[in-house]
């Protein structure tokens, strides 16, 4: 199956080249979240969402996953612009609020992702071997046998993302994943993201609320508020009026 | 089932062994607490523990009902209610914005004094008090292979759960994301409980069950490190707690339910020192 796959990606047939949002729109409890959003994500770059606080950012994540009721249409094509089949879609949380006591290792968590035996009764040899090998794409597989509630933010982001990339995603969202995250961290967990671009050339989605990564690391960037006001590289809308609008008009920062 | 008495004359002979009644009390904690324990882990988790509590409080009306349309099978009436309550308030807390704990008192509060006031028709409620305590002394042998059968089963959804389950309770849109049905693992799960408590209310009681479900998990906690090591300790923390509390209760001439909750009590409190910081 997983080589059947690679063989077709190989050959280019079939492969999500670009994802086409158009007049998305999300109400939810008589409220309007989203309005008439259209943005194009390509593969093999990085786009970044960005905006205040309730601008929409992870609503538009969630209609994309596919747990949210939308309007409007989201559509997979490959370069000449037919549908891809089988969109893999990988996904890292936002700040995950788990119970930090809660006696389940790395090893736990990502064996009742991978295998279908139940993991109170230890993982098969198959699976330990393919949840080190899932772990050290991102550099974590020292942190097997540890609790999930005992990792640094940084380390349960790279262990989030590990899992995010097994099966290999045509696209993967990452949800303002260095919340919490000391300076090393980050660092470490944007290099990780910026190779895994650059070597599988798949479509990275990111919201994040740090304008530093988002101006090093985006390749377009897209400003929201209940829709999209502005988009482009990233200097283009950096240097926008709507930008120093919603960022600096208020004194604030984002 | 006589081949299985003259077994455990053999292996146990002690005094208290001596008695069918005892010997069936002792096949039957030896399939309720594994059950428990089991699904406490889970429960515990899943923050679920008041949700329980409120199962184990609907079985009052499960009996009345049963008593109102006459049904000579208590347990139809109990099992039929106590599913229908789980999946009930289990659709309320997803289509209500009130607090889940509200939610589960309103529905829990609701159900005891339903059934308080339907079996206490015409001052008859002392006849009915053995619900509140339970008494696992009156096992028969049908009983316990209706228990084994739910053992079985149990064990059987629990395979397939447990994973989805366990990676719902980390995060719910991620494990969404990788195509788990959280919401059908969480009614499974529901119904499993539901079933659980009902197939044994009758003897441990409403007033105790949902300790018995509880107690080891959160005893398990304390000191397990891993998800195979928690399941381990809390199984076997239940089984212990069960077996020595159904002595004890023997001996001291007390209720056997509340003298196995005391002893997984015990246990909680020696463990708690332990808990990883």
């Amino acid at each position: 199956m997983s080589e059947k796959r690679q063989d077709a990606h190989e050959a280019g047939a079939c492969r999500l080249c670009r994802i086409e949002v158009d007049h998305l729109s999300v109400s939810a409890g008589g409220q309007k979240l989203l309005t008439d959003v259209s943005l194009h994500i390509h593969c093999g770059e990085l786009t970044a969402l960005i905006g205040a606080n309730g601008a929409g950012k992870t609503t538009l994540l969630r209609a994309l996953l596919g747990q949210m009721e939308y309007r409007g249409s989201i559509r997979h094509l490959t370069s000449d612009g037919r549908p891809a089949a089988a969109v893999r879609t990988g996904y890292v949380p936002q700040q995950l609020e788990f119970d930090r006591s809660s006696p389940v290792t790395v090893m736990d968590f990502l064996a009742a992702a991978f295998s279908r035996r139940a993991v109170f009764l230890g993982a098969d040899k198959k699976t330990r071997t393919k949840v080190m090998k899932v772990l050290s794409r991102t550099h974590c597989e020292k942190l097997t046998q540890r609790p999930l509630g005992a990792l640094s933010g940084g380390e349960l982001q790279r262990v989030l993302l590990a899992l995010a990339l097994t099966p290999q995603p045509d696209l993967l969202i990452l949800d303002e994943p260095v919340s919490g995250v000391d300076q090393n961290g980050l660092e470490t967990f944007y290099r990780t993201v910026d190779e895994l671009k650059r070597k599988n050339h798949m479509a990275i989605l990111l919201v994040s609320h740090d304008l530093d990564v988002v101006r090093r690391y985006a390749d377009r960037v897209v400003l929201m508020q209940g829709t999209v006001i502005k988009q482009g590289s990233p200097e283009a809308v950096f240097d926008s009026e709507e930008f120093g609008q919603i960022f600096y008009a208020k004194g604030g920062r984002a | 089932m006589n081949a299985i008495y003259q077994f455990m004359d053999l292996i146990l002979p002690f005094e208290w062994m001596q008695y069918t009644f005892m010997k069936n009390a002792f096949l039957a904690m030896l399939l309720i607490t594994p059950l428990f324990g089991m699904l406490g882990t889970m429960a515990v988790d899943n923050k679920m523990a008041f949700f329980s509590d409120a199962l184990g409080h609907s079985a009052l009306t499960g009996i009345a009902i049963g008593v109102l349309l006459g049904w000579q099978n208590q347990m139809a009436s109990l099992l039929i209610f106590g599913l229908l309550f789980a999946a009930l308030i289990t659709f309320v807390k997803h289509h209500s914005k009130m607090s889940a704990d509200t939610i589960i008192s309103v529905f829990s509060s609701t159900s005891i004094a339903l059934g308080l006031v339907i079996l206490s028709r015409g001052g008859s409620f002392a006849k009915y008090s053995t619900v509140l305590v339970g008494d696992i002394l009156s096992v028969t042998p049908g009983d316990l292979k209706a228990l084994l059968l739910t053992l079985i089963g149990t064990v059987v959804f629990w395979m397939f759960l447990f994973n989805p389950l366990l990676l719902t309770s980390v995060n719910a849109p991620l494990a969404q994301s990788r195509g788990i049905h959280t919401k059908a693992s969480e009614y499974a799960f529901t119904m499993l409980v539901a079933v659980a408590v009902m197939m044994s209310i009758r003897w441990v009681g409403v007033l105790l069950i949902n300790s018995l479900l509880i107690l080891p998990a959160a005893a398990g906690r304390n000191v397990a490190r891993s998800a195979a090591g928690y399941m381990r300790i809390s199984v076997l923390i239940a089984l212990l707690s069960g077996i020595v509390g159904l002595i004890a209760s023997y001996y001291l001439n007390t209720s056997a339910g509340a003298a196995v909750v005391l002893c997984s009590a015990a246990v909680y409190f020696m463990t708690l020192p332990l808990r990883r910081k």
